[in-house]
């Protein structure tokens, strides 16, 4: 059997660890091949290799039999390789066009042939579906449609084998299902594609076979027909993972958080950042705030938490008006903050592990007298939160929190933060980046905090996080909260048109 | 010198500062060799080797070093104080000609006072000096959004010819072109430092118990920074401002005390050079005091560890009291400005220099104690675009 793209037995250390372990990977061409692993497993590492960034200490990679050396992406262009990488290499500031000829420009005495390529670009965006504003900067056009751009930019490089790094990650339920429809059709064409993901159902929907990577070594590759999710996530994990949360009916109670016509201006010339924003949080229950990134999550989170004024409204908090209230108040009030961004928030990352679960309370009393830090109690807390939190950390508490894995960075934080034993508890994407187990863990932890009658205000992108987590879903579309749903009626399509602006609630 | 190394990288992380500060120094000083011997080959040697020795090769020299380090001391402590709060105190020499003509001006014109309160007063008057100049560039920072860098440059250009106006109207003495003397008991007591360290020499040496002031301000600064409340604010401001915001802490208020306590220092460093008893005035001229700069040096030197920045302070002192003697040799005294240069060049290299020693250690390590990590992290090696996602490659 020969395989179009085969590497074989690669392996590529970094200091201290071992990101690939003799993994072996074959692809056929025209399949769909997916490429399954928890965060950190070693699927980047693998398919930087492919793509030429990275050198292997061991390994070599076959096309069609025939032994090639990758030493940088322009190798891989000629071997026919393309890859649309999660975090979109486009210049923002280019047009459709010229971001999809940029590197293979036609030209004439050092002049661009425009013509030629747009002709060929709208060509392709004909024939593939890829609905594009060819003349529209980079810039102002929506996530989607730049994917399309990074499809496009394959497609006129003429590459066979596409690799997908996590391309679902930003898109709606509608644009991910026109996505795999695109990705079937190249399959069909006889392009190979390779499909890294961490997302099962994606998986059981399009590819073909399914190769899972755990901790740098390759498990195995299965034919997806004859696989259960459940198996899959086993493979992955390396042990039975609950895929459905097991969570209790809400106990709701009094009102915790109450938000009323909350108003963020945005940059003199453009459009508000938060528009008449109206919603509560009461005591037990968990509330999502969902929609596409960039949609005002972040600008509610800020002015929530006081990291940012606002315009106009007013937020009170246990029945107390904190519109004008300082960040520490706020702490103080009873909320606490798990932050979107861990690194520029919520984590001084060269601060040791105890110095940083005092990050909120180190003025106070307990960690202080007269202004000298009392180094005991610091550490005896941190010891404390290690266990109950588990927390794995090299150094104990003198561990420093950049030399930690962010499943236990996000840890520290949520130790932190919990161990407030706040009213309101604004979990800001808490899982995002985590792999499998972690993700479990901290879901189990919003739920004990919500049993525990406390107020769960949680901002998430994910759609399955939303609906498993949630007991209320408020969906945000440009700054306006444009439907509260009850996750037990609503449908993912339903979800994904409100993410979309393609409906909106009356009465919210 | 093999056993020291190995001790030295056996104390760990402090260690390796060390062995790589000592190696930028051992770099810069071979660097300057070669430019002796390029500039005059016979006279290489001897001149080197005197750089080498020189601050040893008298009791009394070494009393001079320990004289012309205290004030860089405190330069070194004001640059390397705000460095670990995230400023950059490029104003020290403005702050240290400030609280020096405050001092002069309390020494001379406060002899009413008993000398045990006028010298202390006058120390104080430095470090209030001091302190309200490198006030000004916090508060265009903190409330103007002023980078630093650019306030300070004028505030030490404003501050030098303030200072040369204010001495021609107060405390000139036209026939020197300097300020008047400053009365002897306006001094600081040498505490029978001079005589101890005078060896054979015809005079005491001019080390006085500013140094012991110096060195007692830069343990103050490590308690500061690392065993108080104050210093855990100002150091997560320093080290990331986002999360000391989010953690409720004054950016403003922290910006505003750390230039202030910056400007004490160095303005503290001035009044011990000028109250030394070593017959210095300080002149009418147009140019800066280049004790500020010098300790950014110090700071570097001493990677910002305000007890390192004593040695760093001695080491450049050292040199400089080498350098002085270079035109015994035909050589431009300036030429040990050069190697101190160079030096700091190599010291821009001492955190690289510092990455290197630890990936070679634990690549000797490894097979025993597999994963303890002192180093970077394990997954420093991945895509960065990858960072969020794939960050918890090795736990």
């Amino acid at each position: 059997m020969s395989y179009i793209i085969e590497m074989r037995e690669i392996t590529k250390e970094f200091p201290g660890v071992i990101a690939n372990d003799n993994v072996t990977l074959q692809l056929k061409k025209g399949e769909i091949h997916a490429l399954l692993g928890e965060n950190g497993a070693g699927k980047s590492t693998l398919m930087s290799i492919l793509f030429g960034l990275y050198k292997p200490e061991h390994g070599k990679i076959y096309k069609n039999d025939t032994e090639v050396h990758v030493t940088g992406p322009n190798d891989a262009t000629k071997l026919g390789i393309g890859m649309v990488h999660q975090h979109f290499k486009l210049v923002h500031n280019f047009t459709v066009l010229e971001n999809i000829v940029l590197g293979v420009e036609t030209t004439k005495r050092s002049v661009l042939q425009m013509k030629e390529a747009r002709k060929k670009v709208q060509e392709l965006s004909k024939q593939y579906g890829l609905e594009i504003d060819i003349d529209k900067e980079v810039q102002d056009i929506t996530v989607g449609m730049q994917q399309r751009v990074e499809i496009l930019k394959m497609l006129y490089r003429e590459n066979e084998i596409l690799i997908f790094d996590e391309p679902t990650a930003v898109l709606t339920p509608q644009e991910i299902e026109s996505l795999m429809q695109t990705m079937k059709g190249l399959a069909d064409e006889g392009r190979s594609i390779l499909f890294i993901t961490h997302k099962l159902d994606e998986i059981m929907q399009v590819a073909d076979r399914c190769s899972v990577l755990r901790k740098g070594k390759m498990v195995g590759t299965v034919d997806v027909a004859d696989v259960s999710k459940e198996e899959l996530s086993e493979m992955m994990v390396g042990r039975k993972v609950m895929l459905r949360l097991d969570k209790k009916e809400a106990n709701v109670g009094t009102e915790i958080l109450r938000v009323q016509s909350l108003t963020m201006k945005g940059e003199p010339g453009h459009k508000n950042k938060l528009t008449d924003v109206s919603f509560h949080v009461n005591a037990g229950e968990i509330v999502c705030v969902a929609g596409i990134e960039g949609n005002g999550q972040t600008d509610l989170v800020y002015a929530l938490t006081g990291l940012a004024g606002i315009d106009g409204g007013q937020i009170s908090l246990m029945g107390q008006d904190i519109t004008k209230t300082k960040i520490r108040g706020r702490g103080e009030l009873g909320m606490a903050h798990i932050p979107e961004d861990r690194h520029k928030h919520g984590l001084v990352l060269d601060y040791t592990l105890g110095y940083n679960e005092i990050l909120q309370t180190y003025y106070t009393p307990r960690f202080q007298t007269g202004g000298f830090l009392k180094q005991g109690a610091i550490r005896d807390y941190a010891e404390g939160l290690i266990r109950q939190f588990d927390i794995r950390a090299g150094r104990g508490a003198e561990t420093i929190a950049r030399s930690m894995s962010g499943g236990n960075q996000q840890k520290i934080i949520i130790a932190r933060e919990i161990d407030r034993d706040p009213h309101l508890l604004i979990a800001v994407q808490p899982t995002r980046g985590l792999d499998v187990g972690a993700i479990e863990y901290i879901h189990q932890q919003l739920l004990k905090q919500r049993d525990e009658g406390k107020a769960v205000l949680l901002i998430s992108l994910e759609l399955e996080e939303v609906m498993n987590v949630s007991d209320r879903i408020l969906v945000m579309y440009e700054g306006e909260i444009v439907a509260n749903a009850d996750p037990k009626h609503v449908t993912y399509q339903e979800l994904g048109l409100y993410m979309s602006g393609a409906k909106r609630e009356g009465n919210v | 010198m093999k056993q020291v190394i190995a001790r030295l990288k056996a104390s760990g992380d402090s260690g390796l500062s060390v062995l790589s500060s000592l190696i930028a120094v051992l770099a810069g000083l071979l660097v300057g060799l070669v430019v002796l011997l390029i500039t005059d080959a016979p006279q290489a040697f001897p001149a080197f080797r005197h750089i080498l020795t020189f601050g040893f090769q008298e009791i009394r020299n070494v009393g001079q070093v320990l004289y012309f380090a205290t004030p860089l001391i405190l330069t070194g402590l004001s640059v390397g104080f705000a460095y670990k709060t995230g400023l950059f105190n490029i104003g020290a020499s403005g702050q240290y000609t400030f609280g020096a003509f405050v001092a002069i001006w309390m020494g001379l014109e406060l002899t009413f006072l008993p000398p045990p309160i006028r010298i202390p007063l006058s120390l104080l008057g430095a470090m209030a000096a001091g302190a309200l100049w490198g006030a000004i560039p916090g508060l265009l920072k903190a409330f103007r959004n002023v980078h630093e860098v650019i306030s300070c440059i004028m505030t030490n250009w404003v501050g030098i010819f303030l200072v040369n106006f204010i001495i021609m109207q107060t405390i000139f003495d036209p026939m020197r072109n300097a300020t008047r003397t400053v009365p002897l008991d306006s001094n600081m007591p040498g505490w029978g430092l001079g005589e101890l360290f005078q060896g054979g020499a015809s005079r005491p040496s001019s080390v006085n118990s500013g140094i012991i002031v110096a060195i007692l301000a830069a343990i103050l600064v490590y308690i500061i920074l690392e065993k108080t409340k104050f210093g855990y604010e100002l150091k997560a401001c320093g080290f990331n401002k986002d999360a000391a915001k989010y953690a409720g802490i004054s950016e403003k208020r922290n910006i505003v005390s750390s230039m202030m306590i910056s400007g004490a220092l160095a303005g503290l460093g001035g009044g011990l050079h000028f109250l030394s008893g070593a017959g210095v005035e300080m002149q009418v001229a147009n140019v800066l005091a280049t004790e500020g700069f010098t300790g950014i040096s110090v700071a570097l030197l001493g990677l910002n560890n305000p007890i390192g920045i004593i040695f760093g302070g001695m080491l450049i002192a050292y040199l400089h009291m080498g350098g002085f003697q270079m035109q015994l040799f035909g050589f431009v005294p300036e030429i040990i400005e050069m190697v101190i240069a160079v030096i700091i060049y190599f010291c821009a290299f001492v955190l690289l220099i510092k990455l290197f020693l630890a990936h070679r250690m634990k690549k000797k390590t490894l097979p025993n104690e597999g994963g303890t990590h002192t180093g970077p992290p394990p997954d420093a090696g991945e895509p960065n675009r990858k960072e969020e996602d794939e960050g918890g490659a090795g736990a």
